[in-house]
């Protein structure tokens, strides 16, 4: 049923929904922990899971509505984290915590907007398979190139090798910026959950907006028919460069988030490697290819099941994939999906059309 | 509306200010925690820390516990990532945790140190071993930090004119091997042998060695320096004793462990050197005891991070009876008493006679080993 209400269409008011689901969820979570409902278990897992849910926007943006098979997105936060907290180390002492920050998120997500652009020039003139293992390999060489990295600084300025530290000949007074495998330590704590929540809701609105204009529906049109868009005078590579490098862009904000919620950031495998780009795609599929709050949500879940298993000690490993196995099934399953629809989400949503098509 | 909010807002800051005022600890039991990889490649560190550290417990509470209070203990995975490793800090919090053992490897601890920090809460790491772990005050650490491992075993090498002409193999995607290879490198500026060969590898590269090892061939060295764990060091004495590579062997403590491995054949190792605080086959009354009992319980021989945390164990307990505090202290006060008395205390632990400096790290002796016979044998 599309009874419009007002002059609003169904994907406009779809798209609002999930502004005011986040919003709502933001203020309840905020009360709780005003109220001191929240554990420190709980507290802090909030920073991490706007990470994570960032990361499932962004991804979103290039598998679900582009339809590019990027799985490289680790990659992109890595550089996003590493910008930001260069940038921060840098200015630690000569600015203030809140200028500093603004323009550390503005960093990180301008180089990984650069980066993405740059891959995206020869990347995204390939389809399909070759795209992937391209965005593949770009994940792993930026980690790889990353652990190289020595910077220095001392009081004769910025000194940068890919030897060691011993190439850099820094004096004694020097300290060390990027320290090779050791990567950053000590970037300051400035990742607040109002932050990391500013950040989703930006990068959520503009994803929305842009789905929701001239731009997207090119962008979409190349996801259903690449040829057939080509054919009515759509530039493929421009909106593929676009919708590209805006998702590099936004993992650039969750890198930023990332790195300055945590002391240590080094470019471990576990961390920017091939897993956990696995692991936002699994957000994107499991929240419904295309959908921006199916992905929001499933990064949340996904981030919080593992840490609310802890009691189970190192079966929360299996019961975790079972878990998922369960929830992939379950939310496919043509059966099961009406049943939902029919028992659970229908009492909820009478009237507005259940289904998040992309 | 506006009225109910602000009601909402008054009992929630009182519901707030409620719990804050909880007292932490009312029952009489220290409330240790330890953190450390319990699944994953890196699942033996975190193991060897959560057992060793549960053995002693067991030890100190069956002796009538830490100036007779009992010690609860509860243990947490991190898989050996930083923001899993503040996730585990922060369940261990809410457990009521009052003085932390961990995280077992460096970037870990360094990340939870951050968090201990603003707590102050006393943390203890035995095997965080790269040099800002123990960047502020409330944090000490058991082992070596890694440009001491270096240093020792460059000054080691020049010392005993071991050889002339060095070559390193190291990892260089990794925060132990590289902090210990950057100090080496420092100290043997100074020392009467030349580094003839660097060679690095990386995590995603490490089963192959045979291109650094025939670098170190052709250059003619006398000794490689090893500054990795065992699982590498392993692979790399088989290649080399394939491609004939004539030259010693010296490791640091992460070569600990070798000659437990699976499908070993031990008599590669022969010869082989390393700078160990702890080995399972020394003769004392001590170690014989700790290492019957972890493999009574655990069914392996313990490794140094086991030894490394055994000692945590009881440095605290020595720390909490010189500064004579009470279970009843707030984490807080329970810090600064314990933080004074760590450089006072002399601990005679599995890993030597320790004594603490201000700064964290710890003062002992290392010791040097070379395996003979299969068994490692204390060098002279």
């Amino acid at each position: 049923m599309k009874n419009s209400r007002g002059t609003m269409t169904k994907v406009s008011r779809d798209n609002l929904g999930t502004i005011i689901m986040l919003a709502v969820v933001f203020a309840a979570v905020s009360a709780a922990r005003a109220a001191g409902l929240v554990n420190s278990h709980i507290d802090g897992l909030l920073v991490p899971i706007c990470v994570y849910a960032i990361m499932a926007v962004s991804l979103n943006l290039v598998v679900g509505i582009l339809g590019e098979l990027s799985i490289g997105h680790a990659g992109f936060m890595c550089i996003g984290a590493f910008a930001s907290a260069f940038f921060s180390k840098l200015t630690a002492e000569s600015m203030g915590a809140f200028p500093r920050f603004l323009i550390a998120i503005l960093i990180g997500g301008a180089v990984a907007g650069f980066f993405g652009f740059l891959i995206g020039i020869p990347v995204l003139r390939l389809n399909g398979d070759y795209l992937a293992i391209v965005t593949l390999a770009f994940g792993e060489i930026i980690k790889n190139l990353i652990n190289v990295f020595y910077v220095g600084r001392d009081s004769r300025g910025l000194h940068f090798s890919i030897e060691g530290q011993m190439a850099l000949g820094l004096e004694p007074d020097g300290e060390m910026i990027i320290n090779g495998a050791q990567g950053i330590t000590g970037t300051p704590f400035d990742s607040t959950f109002t932050v990391g929540f500013i950040l989703l809701m930006i990068s959520v609105i503009v994803v929305l907006n842009l789905t929701n204009s001239r731009e997207g529906r090119a962008i979409m049109s190349i996801r259903d028919n690449r040829i057939a868009a080509g054919s009515v005078g759509i530039p493929v590579t421009r909106y593929k460069m676009l919708a590209f490098t805006i998702s590099a862009v936004i993992a650039g904000f969750a890198g930023a988030l990332y790195a300055h919620n945590l002391a240590s950031l080094i470019a471990t495998p576990a961390r920017f490697g091939y897993n956990m780009s696995i692991l936002f795609l699994v957000f994107v599929v499991l929240g419904g290819i295309g959908s921006t709050r199916g992905a929001i949500i499933a990064a949340v879940v996904l981030t919080l099941i593992p840490e609310l298993l802890r009691f189970l000690s190192n079966y929360r490993m299996l019961i975790y994939s079972i878990i998922l196995i369960v929830m992939m099934i379950v939310n496919w399953n043509p059966t099961s999906r009406a049943w939902i629809r029919r028992h659970i989400t229908g009492r909820f949503r009478r009237g507005t059309g259940a289904g998040e098509e992309g | 509306m506006m009225m109910k909010k602000m009601m909402s807002a008054a009992l929630a800051a009182a519901l707030a200010v409620g719990m804050l005022s909880v007292p932490a600890m009312a029952d009489g039991t220290f409330k240790i925690g330890a953190i450390g990889p319990l699944t994953g490649g890196a699942a033996n560190y975190g193991l060897g820390v959560v057992n060793g550290a549960q053995i002693a417990v067991d030890e100190i509470n069956e002796a009538g516990g830490i100036a007779g209070a009992q010690i609860e203990y509860k243990y947490e995975d991190d898989e050996l990532d930083s923001e899993k490793s503040v996730n585990a800090y922060n369940t261990l919090k809410d457990w009521d945790m009052q003085i932390l053992v961990g995280s077992t490897t460096s970037g870990c601890s360094i990340a939870v140190s951050e968090k201990t920090k603003a707590d102050n809460m006393f943390q203890l790491t035995p095997s965080g071993s790269a040099q800002d772990c123990t960047k502020y005050d409330n944090v000490f650490r058991v082992c070596f930090s890694d440009p001491n491992q270096g240093k020792a075993s460059a000054v080691y090498i020049g010392d005993h004119q071991l050889a002339e002409k060095v070559g390193i193999i190291y990892d260089s995607s990794g925060v132990y091997s590289s902090g210990i290879e950057m100090t080496f490198e420092a100290e043997a500026a100074n020392q009467g042998f030349e580094i003839a060969v660097k060679e690095a590898f990386t995590a995603d590269s490490n089963t192959d060695f045979s291109s650094q090892l025939q670098k170190c061939k052709d250059a003619g060295v006398d000794l490689i320096f090893l500054p990795i764990y065992y699982t590498q060091a392993g692979t790399i004495l088989t290649q080399a004793a394939m491609m004939g590579v004539e030259a010693t062997f010296f490791g640091c403590d992460g070569l600990d462990g070798m000659l437990d491995m699976d499908n070993f054949n031990k008599e590669l190792a022969e010869g082989v050197m390393l700078l160990t605080p702890f080995v399972a086959d020394a003769e004392d009354e001590k170690t014989q005891s700790f290492v019957g009992k972890y493999q009574e319980a655990y069914g392996v021989t313990p490794n140094q991070f086991a030894a490394d945390s055994y000692d945590a164990i009881y440095t605290i307990k020595a720390a909490i009876e010189d500064a004579g505090a009470t279970p009843d202290m707030s984490v807080s006060d329970l810090c600064e008493a314990i933080k004074a008395s760590m450089l006072k205390i002399e601990m005679e632990g599995l890993t030597g006679t320790i004594t603490w400096t201000a700064d964290g790290e710890p003062t002992k002796d290392p010791k040097a080993m070379v395996i003979r016979d299969g068994v490692y044998t204390a060098a002279e």
